[in-house]
């Protein structure tokens, strides 16, 4: 990057949003007014039932009101999860138990173990992988066809046998989300380690270069698109990971957990407002990784 | 000294496969990952025989194939239940409303740029988290597990699909339009044979998420059958012979779930280069 060419990205950046902003932003009100539309439909048969049963009738204009602000509606409409997200992100402690803030940190926290583990066992075996052949046909078709297999549906029992055996706690689930993002890395990681060719690999022979010389120089540079690409599908399948590890029965923080107090206690606005809090906290991650990926590709020369 | 002849079957088994590596054809490249299979399997059955590990920790192989031709009649209604109804239903509806509803917004550019991003990012999110919403709607039996599954695979086949219409260049284009083509026959003749193998790779990233979202909805509720359900309750009662024989039937229908679409693809999709190369 020369100065010459900063004034550029800053010009674009201005006038593209706009125009990338409206499609997405109008989309987004259809589904806003849809959703409503769906609340006061779905939700209007409990109010119908209760006014039968009380043997009186309502107007149309209070049973529409009626049906947003239901405490158990079968769907909340926007503003009731607004007011639930709000409540739990701004309105309590952050360490009360009712805090989403401090759920999301307890998943966050063993997403994140679980994707360092992850990504370090999967870019390991994919250098071994790389360097051994003998390797290469034994472990990569399993590799390949474990990821047409379930994994995790059996997150639960992994949790379950581990508590059994005396480990609980971010372990257990820290290492689902590894599990889960063991493979994306694995893969991807071996496809980019060999992406230079023969050209580049006879030039680094031609400089005498040692093994570790052409994977430091040549082979790890090459393979970092290679590595975000999966970093990023590695990362959210660690929260997917994290949260289902959540699910079993006993587990009582995390934003999994809320999932299914909710469901159990039939509370839809807290189903939601930790479903949105996932959705954030996924979106968050996956922009991160995003971030790092376009500095570290820009500060090599590469365009991301 | 108990670990010796472990230890002898592992080393074993590595150095064959590094001499077969060293032929490096088709053949001995099926026997490498098969030999590789069957030395983990086989370490796995003599660690937990000699080390006498609990049957709660970790069954034995062969404690998991005994409890597997015990429960055939069980697997196979809770085969039928989670991966014929509620996971292929759910795919098989799924892809076709994502199908349907790349075409309409192939149509039109403003739905194209307002939906696409929002499709990107709900195919990053952590959908199973719909499931406890799902199967309060739609009840405990398969209709809300399919439910979970349409979500589920709805949003990166719409993806591909959309990805795959626009994947015809500009001379095809010029070439339709200088014959007047109509739009459907434009359609049906250059952008759906185009769009095809970008198609069938959604499909196929989809088959692995529908058996997990039917699986992990069964874990919010279900009737007494299913692998969800069974998984958790043998769980429960520590029967893990049990858990182990789901994850088997789980893994081979999943990989054959998956060969299955490969193999359409492969008939439908044989002009494209990345079939004709496995052709030889």
């Amino acid at each position: 990057m020369t100065d010459g060419t900063l004034p550029m990205p800053a010009i674009r950046s201005f006038r593209l949003p706009l125009a990338k902003a409206a499609p997405v932003v109008t989309v987004l009100l259809v589904i806003v007014a849809i959703w409503y539309a769906a609340a006061i439909g779905m939700n209007a048969r409990w109010e119908r039932d209760q006014a039968a049963r009380a043997g009186t009738q309502i107007a149309p204009s209070q049973l529409v009101l009626r049906t947003l602000s239901q405490d158990r509606p079968v769907l909340p409409a926007p503003h009731q999860v607004a007011v639930g997200l709000y409540d739990g992100i701004a309105g309590q402690k952050i360490t009360s138990r009712r805090s989403l803030v401090w759920h999301a940190w307890v998943t966050l926290s063993a997403t994140l173990a679980g994707f360092a583990i992850g990504t370090a066992a999967g870019s390991a075996l994919a250098i071994g992988i790389v360097h051994s052949r003998s390797m290469d046909q034994s472990v990569m078709p399993w590799a390949v066809a474990s990821q047409t297999v379930p994994i995790l549906a059996i997150a639960p029992m992994v949790i379950v046998v581990l508590s059994s055996m005396g480990i609980t706690g971010l372990l257990p689930k820290a290492l689902i989300a590894a599990w889960l993002s063991f493979f994306p890395v694995l893969v991807g990681m071996v496809k980019g380690l060999r992406t230079p060719d023969a050209m580049q690999l006879d030039q680094m022979r031609s400089w005498n270069a040692s093994r570790a010389h052409v994977f430091w120089f040549l082979r790890l540079p090459a393979s970092l698109p290679y590595l975000f690409a999966s970093l990023k599908v590695a990362i959210a399948a660690a929260l997917v990971g994290t949260i289902v590890a959540e699910l079993p029965a006993g587990a009582t923080a995390g934003l999994g957990a809320r999932l299914l107090s909710g469901s159990y206690y039939g509370q839809t606005v807290q189903i939601w407002a930790a479903l949105f809090t996932a959705a954030a906290l996924a979106a968050t991650l996956v922009a991160v990784v995003a971030r790092v990926e376009r500095i570290t590709l820009r500060k090599m020369g590469m365009q991301a | 000294m108990s670990a010796l002849p472990i230890i002898g079957l592992w080393l074993g088994g590595w150095a064959l496969n590094i001499w077969l590596a060293r032929f490096d054809r088709p053949l001995t490249r099926g026997a490498v990952a098969a030999i590789f299979g069957l030395t983990v399997l086989l370490l796995w059955e003599m660690t937990v025989r000699i080390y006498q590990v609990p049957t709660i920790i970790l069954p034995a192989p062969s404690q998991i194939i005994e409890s597997l031709v015990q429960n055939r009649s069980l697997l196979l209604t809770d085969f039928v239940q989670t991966i014929l109804r509620g996971a292929l239903g759910g795919w098989v509806i799924g892809a076709a409303a994502a199908i349907l509803a790349a075409i309409a917004i192939d149509r039109s550019p403003f739905l194209q740029k307002g939906l696409l991003p929002i499709g990107n990012f709900v195919a990053a999110l952590p959908i199973v988290g719909i499931a406890p919403i799902l199967v309060m709607w739609f009840g405990f039996d398969w209709h809300s597990k399919a439910a979970v599954v349409v979500v589920m695979v709805f949003f990166p086949i719409l993806v591909n699909m959309v990805a795959g219409l626009r994947a015809t260049d500009a001379m095809q284009r010029d070439l339709m339009a200088s014959w007047a083509t109509p739009y459907a026959a434009s359609l049906w003749k250059m952008r759906l044979p185009a769009a095809l193998p970008f198609l069938f790779n959604g499909l196929k990233i989809t088959t692995t998420l529908a058996l997990i979202g039917a699986i992990v909805a069964e874990f919010f509720g279900s009737p007494t059958k299913g692998m969800g359900f069974r998984i958790s309750t043998a769980v429960g009662r520590l029967d893990l012979p049990l858990v182990w024989a789901e994850i088997v039937v789980a893994a081979i229908a999943g990989t054959c779930f998956y060969a299955i679409v490969a193999l359409i693809e492969r008939r439908a999709t044989f002009w494209h280069p990345s079939q004709r190369i496995n052709r030889g």
